[in-house]
């Protein structure tokens, strides 16, 4: 004889995932550091507008990188290279960072350094449009990168990405000479889905846009000086809905 | 494929509610999810893995059911509620405006279990009174 039961959960799918990443956070505040999660399709330019902007903030900032990739360093050496510490994180298979992995990270990173002497870690997230949307590590912000290449509907078609990220840069902006893409409709479809974006047009290679990404950067941290921030409220949202 | 990672989570959400409410190993029939459409989660993926991943499992013969619930957006001029295409426009069809507010379709929810609990031989005067000869 079997009693058939039913018991009301309503727990959030991702609620394992959802406690590590508050755990992380609640380091980030102790050490009084900014984390940003840094996400984009491969090739996007995650790595190259890291370097620019890892020399650009350097003399301002002391800031470290967690970087995420499947299988190689070879990202990690780039950012090496420019003179912050870096700690790889191999995902393998997987095609995104959780929290847990991010925690990981975090032990590493304290093997080299006194997080507490940081102020901006970067997380840079395996180059994805779908799955990083969906797993917090903890950040405080969330940066989204689009590549002027990668096509106008992109927002549209991914739009968890777009609608979850604080900053969204569009980037490349050097080639748009010789490309048939209107810059203007991938911030209208950006807008679409996500009004309160602040979306700034960057080319690492020409540095157009690098001066008020940095701008917002600064703001993000002194805001953060101030009171410690929370995770944007669309991704309140979410997560009161589940 | 990142639901092998969501079902990970499933997994590890289960477990807890095991362990907090329920003494003995339950019986699962049956664990009800809500998942928005505005979510990066393919409903039909999500069954594959927890399939795979519940076999020799105490969730073992455990069936996922799946309500997928639409995405409703607000407009922010008129308060009307509006269904936005996924994929294609969200702006709002009555005063095209930005999709700013989301009424429902962020949803990645455990609703509710259907379980049973092994059969416990109570100490009662139903049972079957063995004869004698």
């Amino acid at each position: 004889m079997h009693l058939p039961l039913q018991d009301t959960i309503g727990l959030n799918l991702l609620a394992a995932n959802q406690h590590q990443a508050e755990h992380n956070r609640e380091h980030f505040e102790a050490w009084q550091l900014l984390c940003l999660n840094v996400m984009s399709s491969p090739g996007a330019g995650k790595t190259s507008l890291l370097e620019r902007s890892l020399a650009a903030l350097a003399p301002e900032f002391a800031m470290a990188v967690l970087e995420g990739d499947m299988t190689t360093q070879l990202d990690a050496d780039r950012l090496e290279a420019v003179g912050v510490p870096v700690v790889p994180i191999t995902t393998g298979r997987a095609c995104h960072l959780d929290a847990a992995m991010v925690s990981g990270g975090l032990k590493l990173l304290r093997q080299r350094i006194d997080p507490s002497s940081l102020d901006i870690l970067w997380v840079e997230n395996v180059g994805n449009l779908v799955c990083p949307a969906e797993f917090e590590v903890g950040e405080h912000r969330k940066v989204a990168l689009l590549s002027v290449t990668e096509g106008d509907d992109k927002p549209l078609k991914y739009p968890v990405m777009f609608r979850e990220a604080d900053c969204v840069l569009i980037t490349k902006t050097d080639l748009l000479p010789y490309l048939p893409v209107d810059v203007e409709r991938i911030e209208e479809h950006i807008h679409q889905v996500n009004p309160r974006a602040t979306v700034i047009r960057v080319s690492a290679s020409s540095g157009e846009g690098l001066e008020a990404w940095h701008g917002w950067l600064r703001q993000q941290w002194q805001a953060q000086r101030v009171q410690p921030l929370s995770p944007a409220e669309s991704r309140q949202t979410a997560i009161a809905l589940a | 494929m990142h639901e092998v990672d969501m079902t990970k989570c499933l997994l590890l959400s289960m477990q807890e509610w095991r362990q907090q409410h329920q003494p003995q190993t339950p019986v699962v029939d049956r664990v009800h999810l809500q998942v928005g459409e505005f979510t990066c989660v393919e409903p039909d993926q999500l069954v594959f893995t927890w399939g795979a991943a519940v076999q020799g499992s105490w969730l073992d013969g455990a069936e996922l059911v799946i309500e997928t619930v639409p995405l409703v957006g607000r407009c922010t001029r008129c308060d009307g509620t509006y269904s936005p295409s996924v994929e294609q426009a969200y702006r709002s069809p009555c005063c095209d405006q930005p999709m700013e507010q989301i009424v429902s379709g962020r949803e990645l929810r455990i609703r509710s279990v259907d379980y049973s609990l092994p059969h416990v031989a109570p100490a009662s005067s139903d049972q079957p009174v063995p004869t004698t000869t």
